[in-house]
């Protein structure tokens, strides 16, 4: 199996559509010199140069903003947040300009810009830093938002968002970026072709589409749906949970927009039974609207009620034990499934 | 780097003018403007127009002056008081009225109203709602500018309130790092909504110091003169065209961005809804004995570039256009329930979503539909 990181995932898909295409370009903050915050861009700056390499000043209103214009002139720019927590302060630039733009302008600019950037809790960071912002994001139309949770993922993903017309919101993880380096349990048993990217010539046409999610492990008995981070917590649940005879079925939308609500509800008509995870608080969050979609379509196939596994309700604490609870983890997600198949 | 502001980088008067047939055309812009607005507002209380709408009237000469100063692909963009940037861009007013209207016929078919004139082959990158907004937008033109190695500057104009946005002092000082080229125009009329700039804005009767802040070069117009802002605009834009910067990994050239103060006056309301206890009509009527148009009539007839009947045929012209802006947009279909969901994405993306059509742009030489 190839051992590609998750940051090098992403870093490949920035460098191939670079080499493709002059217009695109990376801006964010120690993106260039320092070789990234999270070495994610490391090495960039040596290939591209400090003209499509830009480092920014801690200035997000300022960048992101720039960003859009950049792409309302028609170039291709790839905003990088350090983390998403650090977006809010750009928000009326990222939710207000760049996803109405087509619509406001009656389709003359649009905005083909990525944001990207780490998402979630990383480890002990505190409630600032700790922002899972999908479920704000998710409600705005005219954004796109990836959550890709596998290097192949996060790399074919990036791709089809750099080549999007569109405003993309590509939601990494801090806690994902080393995946596939250090051995991780990379649950190839599962998911033996969907793990890393294809490593052949034809890497550059790699590509996953939005709107098309993925099983990460086919199962018969319940339906498992997270995206981001949490599906390894999902398949975590799942290996335990087979010990148990419990045959999960762990469904990855990879894109929360579009939603690829057919697949969803089709291993929901097969397995009867349904657990939402999702890493945002629960009200009003993406697990919560997967949840609700679920009823409108398979109400008659469901044998119980959808059980939501979310982030408790709560600022992250920094303790470090507090903060692995409140994640929606490993135990909370087998519990899940123990009460809503009757197993408890 | 440029220097911060010195006394010698403040405008003074030149007498490069343009020759007599632009100052004419930029005269009947103004009308153009003028009259147009007045339509606008007779609609507005009529209740043809919804929405909130921001009359220009009195500022005329900040935005014809400006573009005349400019080449055609000189990106602009402004913020929500941006009739008059469009109808100086070139957009046709029947094009604005009907946006204004909400019909299909309008700029953005309707979609964007007032506050969001948009016109991609007349290089106007919008009128922008939230003060401020548009600010970090322009830098973005210019970054492209200077990305693409074009010879171009962009200029981004906002209000006086926009001074106090945080999105104001991050383009500022982004533009200033990277030697962009842009004109960040303020257009100083006074008040921020109901609050006089002096009640906002720290150091409001020294406004250069915030152009020296970051180290840039700083201007000053009469933006009620449009000549002086002409003059202004054609020597700060021509330092600032094509501007790039070492740290882009470019050769470092040009002069980067200059901050303008085109000191101006609106004879309306901050909108169609304000009732003006804010300011005495006193002093508008102080500030309408320097109006823009009567100051560039004057000029011409002083300097016999016009006669005075030539300037009632231009007045009668601007009248006619608005009247015709108004017909046209009266009689335009309205935006069908069939394009609610396009324009939300580029691409066919599920339902509910489809790609409409843009409809077709009219132009001087096919406004007669």
């Amino acid at each position: 199996m190839q051992t590609i990181q998750y940051r090098e995932a992403i870093r490949e898909a920035m460098e191939e559509e670079m080499r493709l295409d002059d217009r695109v370009f990376l801006m964010g903050e120690e993106v260039a010199q320092y070789n990234g915050a999270y070495k994610v861009s490391q090495g960039m700056l040596d290939e591209f140069g400090p003209r499509r390499i830009v480092d920014s000043p801690i200035s997000e209103t300022g960048f992101s903003g720039l960003g859009i214009g950049a792409a309302m002139y028609g170039l291709r720019p790839i905003i990088e947040f350090m983390s998403w927590s650090f977006c809010l302060v750009a928000a009326d630039q990222i939710i207000n300009n760049a996803p109405k733009m087509l619509y406001m302008s009656g389709g003359q600019f649009g905005c083909p810009a990525v944001f990207r950037g780490n998402n979630g809790a990383g480890g002990q960071l505190g409630s600032t830093h700790s922002w899972c912002v999908e479920s704000m994001f998710a409600s705005v139309p005219g954004l796109k938002l990836a959550v890709p949770s596998t290097p192949r993922d996060a790399k074919g993903l990036l791709k089809t968002a750099i080549r999007d017309a569109d405003p993309v919101f590509n939601l990494e993880s801090e806690r994902m970026l080393g995946l596939g380096a250090r051995g991780d349990k990379d649950f190839s048993r599962y998911i033996k072709d969907t793990w890393a990217p294809p490593t052949t010539k034809q890497d550059e046409d790699f590509t996953i589409p939005f709107g098309v999610a993925d099983i990460k492990k086919p199962g018969a008995d319940v339906t498992i749906v997270a995206a981001g981070r949490p599906v390894h917590f999902a398949l975590d649940a799942a290996e335990e949970l087979e010990k148990e005879g419990i045959d999960c079925e762990v469904i990855d939308p990879r894109t929360y927009r579009p939603l690829d609500i057919d697949t969803i509800v089709k291993s929901v008509r097969k397995t009867n039974y349904c657990v939402v995870v999702d890493q945002s608080w629960p009200f009003a969050s993406v697990g919560s609207e997967i949840a609700a979609q679920v009823y409108e379509h398979a109400m008659d196939d469901l044998d119980n009620k959808v059980i939501r596994v979310n982030n408790d309700d709560i600022p992250a604490p920094y303790n470090r034990t507090l903060e692995q609870e409140m994640l929606p983890n490993t135990k909370k997600i087998i519990d899940a499934v123990r009460a809503v198949t009757y197993s408890a | 780097m440029t220097p911060a502001t010195t006394e010698d980088t403040v405008t003074t008067q030149t007498s490069n003018n343009p020759p007599k047939d632009k100052l004419v055309d930029m005269l009947y812009q103004m009308m153009l403007i003028r009259r147009f607005e007045e339509r606008t507002m007779q609609a507005y209380q009529q209740a043809k127009i919804g929405g909130f709408c921001h009359i220009y009237i009195g500022q005329e000469a900040t935005a014809v002056g400006a573009v005349a100063a400019l080449v055609h692909d000189d990106p602009i963009i402004t913020a929500y008081r941006d009739h008059g940037h469009a109808l100086a861009r070139g957009m046709h007013p029947n094009y604005c009225m009907a946006e204004m209207y909400g019909k299909v016929t309008g700029c953005a078919k309707g979609k964007g109203g007032s506050m969001h004139m948009f016109d991609k082959a007349n290089h106007m990158y919008g009128g922008h709602a939230i003060v401020g907004g548009q600010c970090p937008l322009g830098v973005g033109l210019a970054f492209a500018i200077q990305y693409e190695k074009k010879n171009n500057v962009a200029v981004c104009f906002f209000g006086d309130g926009a001074i106090n946005q945080g999105a104001f002092h991050e383009a500022m000082n982004l533009a200033a790092i990277w030697n962009l080229p842009i004109l960040f125009v303020v257009e100083n009329n006074g008040y921020s909504m109901g609050t006089a700039i002096s009640r906002g804005t720290a150091a409001a009767d020294n406004l250069g110091a915030k152009a020296a802040a970051y180290g840039m070069r700083y201007a000053e117009c009469d933006g009620m003169d449009v000549l002086d802002t002409y003059n202004v605009f054609k020597r700060e834009g021509d330092l600032s065209r094509g501007s790039t910067s070492d740290q882009l990994g470019l050769e470092q050239k040009g002069g980067g961005p200059c901050f303008i103060n085109a000191r101006t006056y609106r004879y309306q309301g901050h909108s169609m809804s304000d009732p003006q206890k804010y300011r005495s009509k006193d002093e508008v009527n102080d500030k309408k004995d320097k109006d823009c148009i009567n100051t560039l009539v004057g000029h011409l007839i002083d300097n016999k570039l016009a006669t005075q009947q030539q300037i009632d045929e231009l007045d009668k012209k601007a009248k006619q256009a608005s009247r015709d802006a108004i017909d046209y947009a009266e009689k335009s279909p309205d935006l069908p329930m069939s394009e609610m969901f396009t324009d939300v994405y580029a691409e066919p993306y599920g339902p509910p979503y489809v790609k409409g059509g843009m409809p077709k742009m009219i132009t001087d030489n096919n406004s007669g539909e």
